[in-house]
This record gives structure tokens, C-alpha cells and sequence, in this order.
């Protein structure tokens, strides 16, 4: 089936079998791996992307559901005015956010994510009430984060990294 | 005297990792990311169906014909050994002919595309006649099931002295297990070549043996085979050995079809036919006085192995190592029971039997300290290795740089131990639902391989004509900050920028016959090796520099990306040009191997330890005593990296290993059922630390003030594995809250992992209404 992906500022025009998940034209067939398959079944979080600003896991749409969006993945993150890193790159090296590394595609997609849905007010499990207005404590950004695994617990450097980024205060 | 220039990337710096540009821009490339040769095959394994059986037949005529399919491989289709054992004992077959655990690996498919050669795999047609499973240790106890390797016996002192001790306390620990759940999955890609070679491209802790097993199964010399590995997304233990099958596989159906094949399984499969944690009984019997001094130990260690014997024997021995954690026995036997079980074979995991040797230990100071009504604290510091005659291990080592006095006595004082625990018990004593616990427990850690020839490392370094530095050496890269802290230590030797230093991936083909990067041993023997390889190049630059500007030996000096020739300063890049013109060999191999260490298992008796780690942990929990549920609400660490080489690396290894750590005792819970099926094969159901299971108030700290007092490298000390136990204070911490509701009158005896459920039959147990 016929179907345009606008990856990171690109339109990319591909035949793919509808089966085909939205992490495998990109991996296998537009050869963007900065996207990784951790579970292949939504719970890791290692291929989340953003479509549409909104961040969702990669292995759980099919691509060809996604004719037309506008999906960012992390190579499209750094694309910025300049071409350099966005904030909260930047912000993941200097507080250590990462150690093998291969959650952190998927932790800044999210986070990225994350930050806008908290600016348009959704609230979290975490959250006291629904008023919309929510302050990133440790708390909503544990729980904001929880559908990102790193299995080498760098939790410490990747909530300082995101706080920072988001203007909230350091490492706690 | 500290002069203006230096360099960046010096040891001690917080020099950040150095894939960490490319982690955060996706570029980092991992071996699943490898843009894949043309014609590439993807394999697929077909796994057992029962725990434990003969295959009568096997009708695979489905499977070839499926659609995309271009072969099936067997055992038939090995071309020298059908084995791929890590240790010799040829007891792990690639492909098996009688099944030993669910999930085994019976074949393998080779198809044009991954999703063909999965859906293929499930059409084989197996009949086979079932046999008798044991799937726990206790089934196995029950059905006489051998010990899977020769089990250990420590002793020391004399063990009747139990007999005489003016108390004795016996009981039972179960101590769970644990997946790797590495985020990046086991993969393999075989790429065949002229004559008999392959080069494998794979995420393993150990290329060396990798290339070993393949050319093993193949039937060709080790030259043959070349394998590669430019970093892993995690292996914590988990690609120790476990890689070798699926390197196997790649390359007999590579050779066989002379086209690349890639193998990679799906997580769930991965999860079932990979090895895991050992899983421990531990039955103990400690004697001591009123004091809670301890008189005699005596502990049997059963282990679930699985179906062979992988690397039990070096991880039960080590779970006996460890059964002392940092406490003197005066009397003392030790036994290890490594036994064999019809589910996967459990292999190395971060601590590689320590953990469940230690916890144990804690578990009897737990109870000496119920027993008396005292303090637990009270109880481990009266029994600190250290003061007259009371420094000598069950293993006839003896205790020389124990620094935990020091260590615990900081962090109670720091993080209020003795008000906090005050104030826990009071308010315990108020009697609500929600009940609180802390608990401070310290961690002895033993570095080396137990294994004395794996002490060895080897490195190579390259300084082409420009100046510029090329580093490689036997050590794999999981994250662990392995690549970044050998730069660091060369950048440091030659006086360059680490930005000078290119790190390069490991291979078989620049150092041979490496050590698995494992046992936290990674940087202290490639660092060491690096170091050598520097020495021998400054040798020769020096004598270049003697002999062409004429000066004393001792006027040549590199500092700051600079060489200083007596009065004359020369950049380093146009000294190096010199040397090369001056034809100067640039390249060095370097080698280190550990001094000091030897170990007779026969007689027990040795110094299997270069030095031992240290650390403490203070955790403070709340209970819900009506669900189980709880939360950690705060932790304080105190940690002994001796002198750092990368202060934010190491204190990074030592976060990220408690949370894991606290993954193990808590929420991570292995199960299998009757028909030794593994029920818990994903993140659904197998409960991974997450962002919000982290203790609310973090703080860890590196003992600054500690060094090594053996000359490693900068005196620095191993990180990846010591860290790990410290979540044992969160296990005490639970217990200490639900003792709470018998008023502290019995020892809580939480088993692990200690998930909400069984925090609740624990309160219940306690109450007396279950
Ligand atoms: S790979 Fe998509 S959530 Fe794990
Ligand atoms: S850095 Fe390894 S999984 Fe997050």
C-alpha cells in the first residue's frame, strides 16, 4: 500500500504491506535505527516517536495508519534553528542521563512529549486534581515517565535531565 | 604545583560518556542498527514445547515450505561439534535431541525476512515422549537430581563449637531470581568470508569465548572467526555466555548457505530461552552470645542451575564467598548444592552469586537481632571483620583494608540513623495501618575472577604520523563507562585531550584471548593494560628525544598535549611527526594480569581476591499493612569506588545498580508453572524498576576520602557490582516494617523477592490470623 510518512521535515513515499508496524518502516526501510525495538509490544517504550507532537510507541501502530502525519523521531530532535542539540539533549549528557544508552532514544521522545502534554494541562495518576495546572515535581514526572524502562535504573540522571530542560529545579 | 594548561579527559574527571552525543541523536550504533550486507537471511529458533522429554519425530515439512523459506537447520547440520558450552563440560547443545527445559532450542529457520522465518518456526510438528520434570529446587531436592558441577565446601575454625554456643537459631531463606531484561535483546549477525572465516557482529560480554564456541561447532581454528562488538544495550551478566548459542546458530547457517544471516529473537523468547539469576535455598544454623557476637555459622546453598552446568559453578562458589558479607565467623561450614533443574540454565547476573551468599548473612543478623530485642546495627558492627584474631575468611583470606567501620559510622551520622530509627518506632507504636521500617546494611565485595587465568588483559594502541591516538583493548562497552574510563586513562599517560583518543570497537582480530568484561573487573585490567601499552610508547619517545635533542632522560616530559624537551617545548602532534620520520615504532600492545591472587577450590583455602569493595545503604520504607503495597521513602548512600576515575560514571554505576538491586529483592518475580512453562516472558508481567519506583529522596555519595590500597589503576576500585547489594537495606526495611505489627517479637523472615503479596502474608504470618 501506498503511504507518506513526513519523517523529521522529510516526506518519504513507500510501499509497505499494512502489516507492517510504523518502528519497522522505520528501522527496516527508511534506515532510521535511532528508534529501537526493546519488546516489540508496547511496554518497554525504547521506540517511542512523536506523530503529531503526541508521543506513542512505534511498535504498536502500523505505518500505514499514519499517512500524511508529521513524525519525529530522535534524529529529528536535534533539527533545531540551529542544527544543534535540542534543550533537553543537551541536558541528558550533562546530568548522565543514560547509560548503555539504548532507552534514550525513547526517554527523549517522551520526555519531549511529556513536557507538551503537561503545557496543555492533562493531568497524570499523580496529579491532586484535574484543574490543569500542574508543577513537575518529582512525582508527576516519575509517574509521567513510568512508560519508559531503563533497565540500567539511570532514573537519577534522566528526571534531573528532563527537570532541568523543563526549567524545574536540578538534580534531587 | 598546578599549571595553567591541562587537558580534558584527565582520570577523576566527570568526563561524560563517550558514545553520549551519539546516545542523544540516535547515531549510537548498535548491532541490530548495522546497515545489513546485501542478501541478508533471518534466522528463527524453533523452541521445545515441554520441560523434559524425547523428540520421537520431528516433521518440519510445514516449516520448509512455508513461504519466503530457504533452509532448516539442525543438528545434523553442525559441522564439528554440536555444543556450545561455555566452560568444556559439552553439556549445552546448540540444537538438542532430548529436551531438558521448555523453550530449548530444537532448530533453526532460515527465511528472506525475520517475520517469515518467525511465522515458519511455528509450524514444526514435534511428537515427543515426556519424561519426569523437576522445575525448583526443592522438586529437584525430592527427585534425587544431581548437582549440574562439583559444589563447594568452605570450613574454617570448628564447626562443633555450634554446639557449645550459648544460642542457635536455624531457619530457611529463599532468595529469587532474576531476568536481565538487558533493553537490547541477544542478536547475532554472521557474515561468511573466503576459506573458513566469519566475522560476527554481536552484543556479548565475551568475544573471545564467542569465537571460541563458534569455531568449536564449526570445526575450524579460532583464526577462522573474528568477532565484534562496538557496545551492548545492557548485558548486566545476561550476555556473558548467553550469546554463544545465538552466535552459533548465525554462522553454521551462514557458512552453510555462504550468505549473511542475522538472528534475533523475540523479547518474550529471549526471556525463555535465555539464563537468569540463580534462584537460592538457603538453609542456615547460626550460633552467638548474649552479645550477638557470632560463634559458629554452618549453611547449605541450593541453587537452581537449570539443565546444565553454564557458569554455576563459578556463581555458587562466589554465593559462598559471599555468605560472610563483611561479618568474622569464627567457626564455620559452608556448603554449595548446585543442582540440576529441567528449566533454562541460569547463568551470570551483576554479582554473580554474591547477592544471594550475602543476604543470607544479613538475613541471620536479622534474626540474632530480633532474638536479643537489639538494634540490627548494633548487632553487624560487633561482628565487622577487624581486631585481634578477627580477620581471617571462611576461604582462609585475610580482611586487610576492611574500611566498613568508618563507612557505616559516617552514613548513620549523616543521614540520622539513630533519631530517624527513634522516630520510625515511635511511630509504629501509634498502631496505624501504614507502618515504616529502616535499616542500614553494609556490603563486602570481593574483586577478581575466582577463575585466577581470567586476571589477564590485553590492549593496543595505535599513534599515527598526525598525533592522533587509536585505543582498543579486550573490554566490552554495556554502559557501564568502560570505553570512556580506559580513554581517560590514556589521554591521562600521553598528555592528550581524550577528544585525541579514538575508541574503537572490541575485536578478536587486536587483542586475543580476552576475559569476559565482567566480575566489575573491566577497567582494572584493561585500564592496567592501556597504561602498559602508554609505558612502552613513552619508553620510546623518551629515547627518541634522549638521542635527537640530547638531554637527560628526566628532562622529557608530556604534559598538557605538549612534550617538553628539557628547555625547548615541542607541540605533540610535530614530536610525534619527528618520531615517525625518525622511524620510532608508534604502536604497542600492552599486558596486566592481577598479581598477588591464587585459589585451591580443593582445599578451600586461598586469596581468591585482589581487594574487596565496600558500601553502606540507609533505606526507610512505609508499609500498607492491609495491602502490602509500600514505597521506598528515602535512601542514603555511602559508597567506596577507592580513588575515582570518573566520579559521575561511578556514581551513576552505583544508582543504577541499587535500583536494579531493589528490582530484584521487590518487584521482579521469575514464575514458573507445573508444566515448567516461564509465565512471566515480558514487561507485562514481569515488573521492571520504573522512574517512580526509585526512592523519593536519593541521595548518593562516593567515600572520597577512600583509595585502594593495592596499586590498581589511579587506586581506584571496581563499581559495577558491589553497588548492587546495597538494596538489601530495603529488604530489612520492609521486614523491620511488618515485624512491627508482632511489636518486633519475631523476626520478620521476608523472603525475595518480596512483592506486595508476600509483604502481606508476611503481616498476617505475624499477626498469627494465617
Ligand atoms: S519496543 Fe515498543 S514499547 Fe518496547
Ligand atoms: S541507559 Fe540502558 S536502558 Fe536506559
Amino acid at each position: 500500500m501506498q503511504t507518506t510518512l513526513s519523517i523529521n521535515g522529510t516526506e518519504h513515499r513507500l510501499d509497505l504491506d499494512t502489516r507492517v508496524t510504523l518502528l519497522d518502516a522505520l528501522r527496516d526501510h527508511l534506515g532510521l535505527c535511532g528508534s529501537k525495538k526493546g519488546c516489540d509490544h508496547g511496554q518497554c517504550g525504547a521506540c517511542t516517536v512523536l506523530v503529531g507532537g503526541r508521543r506513542i510507541n512505534a511498535c504498536l501502530t502500523l505505518a500505514v495508519m499514519h499517512d500524511g502525519d508529521e513524525i519525529t523521531t530522535v534524529e529529528g530532535l536535534a533539527e533545531g534553528a540551529d542544527g544543534g542539540l535540542s534543550p533537553l539533549q543537551r541536558a541528558f549528557i550533562t546530568h548522565d542521563g543514560f547509560q548503555c544508552g539504548y532507552c534514550t532514544p525513547g526517554q527523549l521522545c517522551s520526555a519531549t512529549g511529556m513536557l507538551g502534554e503537561l503545557a496543555e494541562g492533562w493531568p497524570s495518576h499523580a496529579s491532586a486534581d484535574l484543574d490543569g495546572n500542574y508543577e513537575l515535581s518529582q512525582e508527576e514526572l516519575s509517574e509521567r515517565m513510568s512508560g519508559n524502562i531503563c533497565r540500567c535504573s539511570c532514573y537519577p540522571g534522566i528526571n534531573a535531565a528532563i527537570r532541568d530542560a523543563a526549567g524545574a529545579e536540578g538534580r534531587k | 604545583m598546578k599549571d595553567e594548561l591541562s587537558i580534558t579527559g584527565a582520570t577523576g574527571e566527570a568526563l561524560p560518556h563517550d558514545s553520549a552525543i551519539k546516545h542523544v541523536t540516535g547515531k549510537a550504533e548498535y548491532t541490530d542498527d548495522i546497515r545489513e550486507p546485501a542478501g541478508t537471511l533471518h534466522a528463527y529458533l524453533g523452541l521445545s514445547t515441554i520441560a523434559h522429554g524425547k523428540i520421537e519425530a520431528l516433521d518440519l515439512s510445514a516449516v520448509k515450505t512455508a513461504p519466503g523459506v530457504i533452509d532448516v537447520i539442525g543438528p545434523a547440520d553442525v559441522p564439528a561439534d554440536n555444543d556450545c558450552s561455555a566452560n568444556g563440560m559439552h553439556d549445552e547443545p546448540i540444537f538438542a535431541e532430548t529436551v531438558e527445559f521448555l523453550g530449548q532450542p530444537i532448530f533453526a529457520v532460515v527465511a528472506e525476512s525475520r517475520d517469515q522465518a518467525r511465522r515458519a518456526a511455528q509450524l514444526a510438528e514435534v511428537k515427543y515422549t515426556e519424561l519426569p520434570h523437576a522445575t525448583n529446587v526443592m522438586a529437584a531436592r525430592e527427585a534425587g537430581y544431581p548437582n549440574v558441577t562439583s559444589p563447594l565446601k568452605l570450613e574454617r575454625g570448628d564447626i562443633t563449637a555450634m554446639e557449645a554456643a550459648p544460642h542457635r537459631l536455624k531457619g530457611t531463606m529463599v532468595v529469587g531470581g532474576q531476568d536481565h531484561f538487558y533493553l537490547e535483546g541477544q542478536i547475532a549477525l554472521a557474515v561468511p568470508g573466503e576459506d573458513e572465516d566469519v566475522v560476527i557482529n554481536t552484543s556479548t560480554q565475551h568475544p573471545s569465548e564467542v569465537q571460541h564456541v563458534v569455531a568449536h561447532a564449526l570445526g575450524v581454528p579460532s583464526h577462522s572467526v573474528v568477532v565484534n562488538v562496538r557496545r551492548m544495550g545492557g548485558g548486566f551478566g545476561g550476555k556473558e555466555t548467553q550469546m554463544n548459542l545465538f552466535c552459533c546458530v548465525a554462522a553454521i547457517a551462514a557458512k552453510k548457505l555462504n550468505r549473511p544471516v542475522k538472528l534475533r529473537p523475540d523479547r518474550d523468547d529471549d526471556m525463555t530461552a535465555t539464563g537468569k539469576r540463580h534462584d537460592f535455598v538457603v538453609e542456615y544454623e547460626v550460633g552467638f552470645d548474649d552479645e550477638g557476637r557470632i560463634v559458629a555459622v554452618e549453611g547449605d546453598y541450593f541453587a537452581r542451575c537449570g539443565f546444565c552446568s553454564d557458569l554455576s559453578g563459578p556463581v555458587t562458589d562466589r554465593a559462598l564467598f559471599h555468605a560472610d558479607n563483611a561479618y568474622f565467623y569464627p567457626n564455620v561450614l559452608l556448603r554449595s548444592h548446585p543442582l540440576k533443574t529441567n528449566t533454562v540454565s541460569n547463568t551470570a547476573f551483576r554479582g554473580f552469586g554474591g547477592p544471594q551468599g550475602l543476604i543470607a548473612a544479613e538475613r541471620m543478623v536479622e534474626e540474632i537481632a530480633y532474638y536479643l530485642k537489639r538494634d540490627p546495627l548494633e548487632i553487624r558492627k560487633l561482628n565487622f571483620y577487624g581486631g585481634e584474631g578477627r580477620d581471617l575468611t571462611p576461604y582462609h583470606q585475610t580482611v586487610e583494608d576492611n574500611i566498613l567501620d568508618r563507612i557505616t559510622d559516617e552514613l548513620a551520622e549523616s543521614a540520622s540513623y539513630k533519631e530517624r530509627r527513634e522516630a520510625v518506632i515511635a511511630w509504629n507504636a501509634r498502631g496505624g495501618v501504614i507502618r515504616k521500617g529502616i535499616a542500614l546494611t553494609p556490603v563486602k565485595f570481593g574483586i577478581s575472577f575466582t577463575a585466577t587465568w581470567f586476571n589477564q588483559a590485553g590492549a593496543l594502541i595505535h599513534i599515527y604520523a598526525d598525533g592522533s591516538i587509536h585505543l582498543n583493548h579486550g573490554g566490552t562497552e554495556m554502559g557501564q563507562g568502560l570505553y570512556t574510563k580506559v580513554a581517560q586513562v590514556v589521554a591521562d599517560a600521553l598528555q592528550v585531550d581524550a577528544g585525541l583518543v579514538k575508541i574503537t570497537k572490541t575485536t578478536t582480530e587486536k587483542v586475543p584471548n580476552t576475559s569476559a568484561t565482567a566480575a566489575s573487573s573491566g577497567s582494572d585490567l584493561n585500564g592496567m593494560a592501556a597504561k602498559d601499552a602508554c609505558d612502552q610508547l613513552i619508553a620510546r619517545l623518551r629515547a627518541f628525544a634522549v638521542e635527537k635533542y640530547g638531554i637527560a632522560p628526566e628532562d622529557f616530559r608530556l604534559y598538557a598535549n605538549r612534550v617538553h624537551l628539557g628547555d625547548t617545548v615541542v607541540e605533540w602532534d610535530a614530536f610525534i611527526r619527528e618520531a615517525y620520520m625518525a622511524r620510532v615504532q608508534l604502536s604497542a600492545a600492552g599486558f596486566y594480569k592481577t598479581p598477588k591472587i591464587h585459589w585451591d577450590r580443593e582445599s578451600g583455602k586461598g586469596r581468591p581476591f585482589y581487594y574487596f569493595a565496600y558500601g553502606a545503604a540507609l533505606s526507610e520504607v512505609s508499609v500498607d499493612t492491609l495491602t502490602g503495597e509500600y514505597r521506598v521513602d528515602r535512601t542514603d548512600i555511602l559508597h567506596d569506588v577507592g580513588r575515582s576515575l570518573n566520579p559521575a560514571i561511578d556514581k551513576g554505576q552505583v544508582e543504577g545498580a541499587f535500583i536494579q538491586g531493589m528490582g530484584w529483592l521487590t518487584t521482579e518475580e521469575l514464575w514458573w508453572d507445573d508444566k515448567g512453562r516461564l509465565r512471566t516472558h515480558a514487561p507485562s508481567t514481569y515488573k521492571i524498576p520504573l522512574a517512580s519506583d526509585r526512592p523519593r529522596v536519593f541521595n548518593v555519595a562516593l567515600a572520597d576520602w577512600a583509595e585502594n590500597r593495592e596499586p590498581t589503576i589511579k587506586r581506584s576500585k571496581a563499581v559495577g557490582e558491589p553497588p548492587f547489594m546495597l538494596a538489601v537495606s530495603v529488604l530489612e526495611a520492609l521486614g523491620m516494617a511488618v515485624a512491627s505489627v508482632a511489636d518486633y517479637a519475631e523476626c520478620p523472615r521476608l523472603d525475595t523477592p518480596a512483592t506486595p503479596e508476600r509483604v502481606l502474608m508476611a503481616v498476617e504470618r505475624l499477626r498469627g490470623t494465617r
